[in-house]
């Protein structure tokens, strides 16, 4: 029993009633709410060909767009709506984490439900149709006494699928900032650690078995009218239900909610300051795993507190913009700018996590490459990988501007596979992070940037606009601000990046804290 | 006309879309009948020949396009269909009984839309599977797929009299039994009408089951009325369609009294 052993499956173990709780609320809710418009949908469309065509196109349409990017859709619609409402109704929403990720979901379920609802109805045989109307029942009872009890099966095996759907996609909607079992599948994936990524997809597919099965249990109680199996069917759904409540109520309220997006280094940060806030007797809960685009969003709509962002991120993706400035300039504006929004910029942790082209040192010696300049001469032969966003990002086009580069082949890649690429010489060079601890480990070397084609990077810590005036606050963050070099990043890095019970972000923050509180 | 009719059809006309450009195709073509209080009328015709659709319209499950209904009386335009149905018993082809209810289930359907409470009905209920000669204990909580064809026909009766209808309309009730049954249930049947007083209007296309058992027989033709009347009087007719329907009766009955000779004569 080595295997569970690991520390690392208690502490899984330790986030399940938050993590379920929130996975059951919002999957249940968006299920629900799904019903409530198929059904009637549905039934509306029986009869009516054009209506039934035109509502089951529209469903597949919606299923045929990937899960992520259906629950990443519905967060800036709704933000741009609650803006709308706050600005003409005078109150607002937030647009982030439950709401649109029950609407997606709720979206995502349509399908199944409408089309065997559909089909089923369609089923029922026309001489027990006629049979209705001949002993006298209006087309309501019709509807409800015969029609809807015999298409009885086909529905609830469409409910099931639509269940069985929400509750697996539902762990996609942590990006998004519901908290769910996805949470441990994105922090297990970023920080290595296949025990969170086992643990939530074990947890999520034994829920869904076990809600497939309660939904089971009734349809079998209905068919049979078994008013007994009927019941127990439904008391377990409810069961569930307020299981998952239970924790939800007594849960101290935290006060500060800290976020973090998707890569390794923003878990250990969160930790970090999570750790400084507890330890000035501050009550801190996390939310990760959240885009990089909902990050800066949530902040200014209050949903979370604090977190850490990087300069050349906002100046690109936030503000759009696209000019060069030198690193005080940016940082001067961003404040500026931030201030408009009522984002408080408390400063920078000390280090850069920028874009940059990162080469094997050995192969940079051979050709006498130190920086991008001196690369650009070999480019035609060369073949070079970043991460998804990179090739599509305003720095990318700076840099071919700058340099004039062009290489000969671009590749896409997961980051955590793209230094062992470049160590190995599948790619010759590739677009890393200053801050990753892979870089020294791999021994790469990265490229200067004579030219300052890429913007500035400094992490630095925002607080959101109703934190504007917490002195509490700014003195228990105040002793992380410029103590983070970039080679105590890197090491803390390549530390969460091991697959052990020493690489968790929380224990790395400590080990991050003790080296900079005694420096 | 011996008594006041209950059901009256006069110059009524019915067409339906033919689909696909074929036009409209006519299923009922000015047809005048009267169906006389206590009277149990057949009509008989082939497939196409508009009989189901007349029977229908008296219920309507389809409304007329032309002429007039009457039922007990009044206009049928004029009456709630959904009142109307509920007060005119109607036996489904091959029972038409819904297969998720139980036969008691299935026999209180009517009582239940009109609001009668559960305890007459639960009464009424019993009542019937007495009349239609099922068993209480053995029968009245299962569903129809648990019954033979004659039990389901049974039970389609009882459902077609729970609510104390004057009429009952019939929709070839007997044409999926088999021939013992068959005839057990229309013996049966015709002992109900005659006992409480019914008027039933029943369709078949079987001229002899027609013959064993209705008082008075119409025969339709391509939407047409072709002839009304007795058996006796139906003989008597000179239209040749009429005379090759009786025909069949006829020759059952001759080689049936050659083949079956009656004390032992042979």
């Amino acid at each position: 029993m080595n295997l569970f052993a690991d520390p690392r499956w208690s502490e899984a173990l330790g986030h399940l009633p938050d993590y379920l709780g929130n996975h059951v609320r919002v999957s249940l809710t968006a299920l629900a709410l799904g019903l409530a418009v198929s059904l009637p949908l549905a039934i509306a469309a029986r009869n009516r060909r054009a209506l039934r065509g035109a509502l089951l196109g529209l469903a597949s349409i919606v299923q045929t767009v990937p899960g992520l990017a259906l629950l990443a859709l519905f967060y800036p619609l709704l933000l741009a709506l609650a803006a709308v409402s706050l600005s003409w109704f005078g109150f607002g929403f937030s647009a982030f984490g439950f709401l649109p990720a029950v609407l997606a979901l709720a979206l995502y379920s349509m399908l199944p439900v409408l089309r065997n609802t559909i089909t089923g109805l369609q089923g029922v045989d026309a001489a027990i149709l006629e049979a209705a109307q001949g002993v006298g029942m209006t087309p309501r009872q019709s509807l409800f006494t015969v029609e809807l009890p015999l298409a009885l099966p086909v529905m609830m095996a469409g409910i099931r699928t639509a269940a069985v759907w929400v509750i697996g996609t539902a762990t996609l909607s942590t990006p998004i900032g519901q908290t769910s079992l996805g949470n441990y599948i994105f922090a297990g994936l970023q920080t290595q650690n296949w025990v969170f990524v086992l643990f939530g997809c074990l947890s999520a597919a034994v829920l869904a078995l076990t809600v497939d099965q309660l939904l089971a249990l009734i349809e079998n109680g209905l068919r049979n009218r078994s008013r007994v199996r009927a019941m127990l069917g439904g008391a377990g759904i409810a069961v569930l239900v307020a299981a998952t409540l239970v924790p939800a109520m007594t849960r101290s309220q935290t006060n500060y909610v800290i976020g973090a997006k998707t890569f390794a280094e923003q878990y250990v940060l969160s930790a970090l300051m999570a750790q400084r806030l507890r330890a000035a007797g501050l009550s801190a809960s996390s939310r990760e795993g959240l885009g990089s685009n909902v990050i800066f969003g949530a902040l200014a709509a209050n949903d979370i507190d604090l977190y850490v962002d990087y300069s050349g991120t906002l100046w690109a993706n936030q503000f759009q913009r696209s000019d060069i400035r030198p690193r005080q300039e940016v940082l001067d504006e961003l404040k500026t700018m931030l201030a408009k929004q009522n984002i408080t910029l408390l400063g920078e942790l000390g280090f850069e996590n920028a874009y940059a082209l990162v080469m094997p040192r050995k192969r940079a010696e051979q050709l006498g490459i130190r920086s991008i300049a001196d690369l650009a001469p070999h480019a035609a032969g060369m073949s070079m990988a970043a991460d998804y966003e990179f090739f599509s990002r305003p720095e990318w086009a700076g840099l071919k501007k700058a340099y004039g580069l062009s290489f000969r082949a671009q590749r896409q890649m997961q980051p955590d596979f793209m230094y062992a690429a470049a160590a190995s010489g599948e790619v010759d060079v590739i677009a890393g992070y200053t801050s990753d601890g892979l870089i020294a480990k791999y021994d790469l070397v990265v490229l200067a940037d004579p030219r300052h084609a890429i913007p500035p990077y400094d992490a630095m810590v925002l607080l959101a606009p109703k934190r504007v005036g917490d002195a509490a606050l700014r003195a228990a963050l105040q002793p992380l601000l410029g103590k983070i070099d970039i080679a105590v990043m890197r090491e803390a890095n390549l530390r969460a990046s091991g697959n052990d019970a020493t690489s968790s972000p929380d224990a790395v923050a400590k080990w991050l804290w003790e080296k900079i509180g005694t420096k | 006309m011996p008594a006041a009719s209950l059901i009256s059809y006069a110059h009524v006309g019915k067409t339906f879309d033919g689909g696909r450009g074929a036009g409209r195709v006519v299923a009922v073509d000015d047809v005048s009948l009267d169906v006389a209080e206590g009277e149990f009328l057949a009509v008989v015709g082939g497939s196409g020949s508009g009989k189901t659709t007349l029977l229908r319209l008296a219920n309507r499950l389809i409304d007329a396009e032309e002429g007039h209904i009457t039922v007990e009386g009044q206009d049928v335009r004029n009456l709630d269909p959904i009142g109307l149905r509920r007060r005119i018993g109607y036996v489904f082809q091959s029972g038409g009984l819904f297969p998720h209810l139980s036969v008691a289930g299935n026999i209180g359907i009517t009582p239940k839309l009109l609001g009668w409470p559960a305890d007459e009905i639960a009464a009424r209920v019993d009542e019937l599977v007495d009349l239609v000669r099922l068993d209480r204990a053995q029968h009245r909580d299962r569903l129809p797929h648990e019954l033979s064809g004659g039990q389901r026909q049974r039970v389609g009766v009882a459902r077609a009299l729970a609510a104390k209808p004057r009429i009952v309309l019939m929709d070839e009730p007997f044409g999926a039994l088999d021939p013992l049954t068959r005839d057990a249930l229309g013996d049966d049947y015709r002992e109900l009408h005659r006992r409480l007083g019914l008027t039933t209007v029943m369709i078949t296309h079987d001229m002899t089951e027609a013959i064993l058992l209705a008082d008075r027989i119409a025969i339709m033709r391509g939407g047409r009325l072709l002839a009304q009347g007795t058996p006796a009087e139906l003989s008597d007719s000179g239209d040749a369609y009429v005379g090759e329907l009786l025909r069949t009766p006829r020759r059952q009955a001759e080689r049936l009294g050659a083949l079956l000779p009656r004390d032992g004569a042979a």
